[in-house]
């Protein structure tokens, strides 16, 4: 099964250089293992949330607001996008994600062409 | 199929029969589909063919592997049918490669699927109280009205509950299999949980005479009881089982005449139930022969030492004492703390008990109705009941049953009259 991990979070929870180099360091290897045994289809960090466009279409008609969605303290910061074959093993990689140390990590299914 | 049965069987006792006797076909079918509701459409289809067919040809000998046997192959149609399934083949190919193996030896494939069925009903991706919902249901056979009324939840909620339930699990990918002994450590606490929380309600609620919710203590008895067969020498499960039927030995005890929480040193320790005591302390031996001693083992120790002392005056306020130093180094909470300082207070060192108990009921537990107990009882004890009468004044509005309230009730009234 497929499964979402999405990484919410508000920053990085030092200015420390070298502590900041051991997370990219943490998350590069996270990534390289995942790619090399086939669980991670793709994953991605996302730029700030001051860096967001938001668009709605309502009757029609479209509207382009600056800024995220909701404004809020913890933001989506990234995603993993797993396939692995139950839901243990996506809360199992959650749970080596980084940011799941001092931010959270929600695990949702994409969704499967049901009803 | 076999033709043993002689006697013609009513509908309401064949229908117990069934109940009791599809666990384990809903269970291996819930392996193979991954889903609940399909494993139960399919065995309501066998239990519509019994109707027929059991008062006519006699009910099957071996009624457990019929209904696997049926509705499997109810199953096997129902899949057939499907235009759209995407695994339609999949599914098929594992339906009809299934071990079916009779269910009267107990071969390994049908005991795991029994013990899956606990794991995925307690998975941690599930809410608490729906995962006690889904165990009452899926694992301990009870009925959705049945587990409605002991909870005292509106029929309706709780069979949403349990729809809402049933989709996660087969959307999120919840798997019906047992954890690897790696996860084991992590994963069988879950299940623990589960079934000590059926115990509990249906413990305290005892206490207000609501005879109905009793049973949940035997429901989590049972299921103690089958999860030992099945996963033989796990101290934790051992424990649980030992510490469960110790407070369960006691339960003809604990409310008294005038209908008051009957405090221990009251209690007729001869209606104690000398059966459920042994198989208590068995099972609590064979826990810790395993040398590992966890918290659902310590606190059976704590519970053995009052179910098997001759007297009140004979209990082994040491060994309660050491059973919570060793809980309080594996939980250092304020409730371990709490119950740590009142059995120090009974092993002879009433003072410093005193300041441990004061230091927790003026901090972390000052919110905590058992510590503002616990405090104005050694208060009462010390002799002064003055003091002591206060507390349990401010404890008596938050108490949750009625025959709590009563006994604190008679302790104001006792301490008034010094």
């Amino acid at each position: 099964m497929k499964y979402a991990c999405l990484i919410y979070d508000d920053g990085v929870p030092t200015t420390d250089e070298a502590e900041q180099r051991q997370i990219h360091a943490d998350y590069m290897a996270l990534y390289q293992d995942g790619l090399k045994s086939g669980s991670i289809v793709v994953g991605e960090g996302l730029e700030r949330t001051d860096t967001a466009t938001t668009v709605r279409v309502r009757d029609g008609k479209r509207t382009t607001t600056d800024g995220p969605y909701a404004e809020t303290k913890e933001v989506l910061a990234g995603f993993f996008i797993v396939d692995v074959p139950t839901i243990d093993e996506a809360l199992d990689f959650a749970a080596k994600i980084p940011s799941a140390k001092w931010g959270s990590v929600e695990v949702r299914p994409l969704w499967s062409g049901g009803a | 199929m076999e033709r043993g049965g002689v006697v013609e069987p009513d509908v309401a006792s064949l229908d117990r029969l069934f109940r009791s006797e599809s666990a384990r076909a809903i269970a291996t079918l819930a392996r193979i589909f991954g889903d609940l509701q399909r494993a139960e459409d399919a065995v309501q289809e066998a239990y519509l063919e019994a109707l027929e067919s059991w008062p006519a040809r006699g009910t099957p000998r071996n009624p457990a592997g019929w209904i696997l046997s049926v509705a499997r192959n109810r199953a096997i149609d129902a899949v057939r049918r499907e235009k759209t399934a995407t695994k339609k083949y999949d599914l098929l190919a594992r339906l009809e490669g299934a071990a079916i193996s009779d269910p009267m030896t107990n071969d390994d494939p049908i005991q795991d699927d029994r013990l899956a069925m606990n794991f995925a009903c307690a998975h941690p991706a599930l809410a608490p109280e729906t995962r006690v919902a889904l165990t009452l249901r899926y694992a301990a056979g009870l009925t959705t009205e049945e587990i409605a009324a002991a909870f005292l939840v509106p029929l309706p909620t709780l069979a949403q509950r349990l729809v809402r339930a049933k989709r996660k699990i087969v959307q999120s990918g919840i798997p019906f299999s047992v954890p690897a002994p790696a996860q084991m450590p992590e994963r069988l606490p879950d299940v623990l949980a589960v079934v000590y929380l059926v115990f509990n309600e249906g413990y305290r609620s005892s206490q207000d005479g609501e005879l109905v919710r009793v049973d949940l203590c035997r429901d989590a008895l049972r299921l103690t009881r089958t999860l030992c067969r099945l996963m033989p020498g796990e101290p934790e499960l051992l424990g649980l089982h030992a510490l469960m039927l110790f407070h369960h030995a006691r339960r003809a005890t604990r409310v008294n005449g005038r209908g008051e929480a009957a405090p221990l040193e009251e209690q007729d320790r001869e209606r104690w139930d000398v059966v459920a005591i042994a198989q208590g302390r068995a099972a609590l031996a064979e826990a810790q022969r395993h040398r590992h001693p966890g918290p659902y083992q310590l606190q059976a120790i704590v519970a053995a030492a009052h179910a098997t002392a001759a007297s009140w005056d004979a209990t082994d306020w040491p060994a309660i004492r050491r059973a919570y130093d060793a809980l309080y180094a594996l939980d250092p909470s304020p409730v371990v703390a709490l119950n740590r300082a009142v059995a120090l207070a009974f092993s002879g060192a009433f003072d410093e008990a005193m300041r441990e108990v004061d230091g927790l009921v003026e901090g972390p537990l000052s919110g905590y109705t058992p510590a503002l107990i616990a405090k104005a009882d050694l208060l009462r004890r010390g002799g002064e009941p003055a003091e002591a009468r206060r507390w349990f004044e401010r404890a008596l509005p938050s108490l949750a049953t009625e025959a709590e309230r009563k006994i604190v009730e008679r302790r104001i009234a006792e301490c008034a009259t010094v």
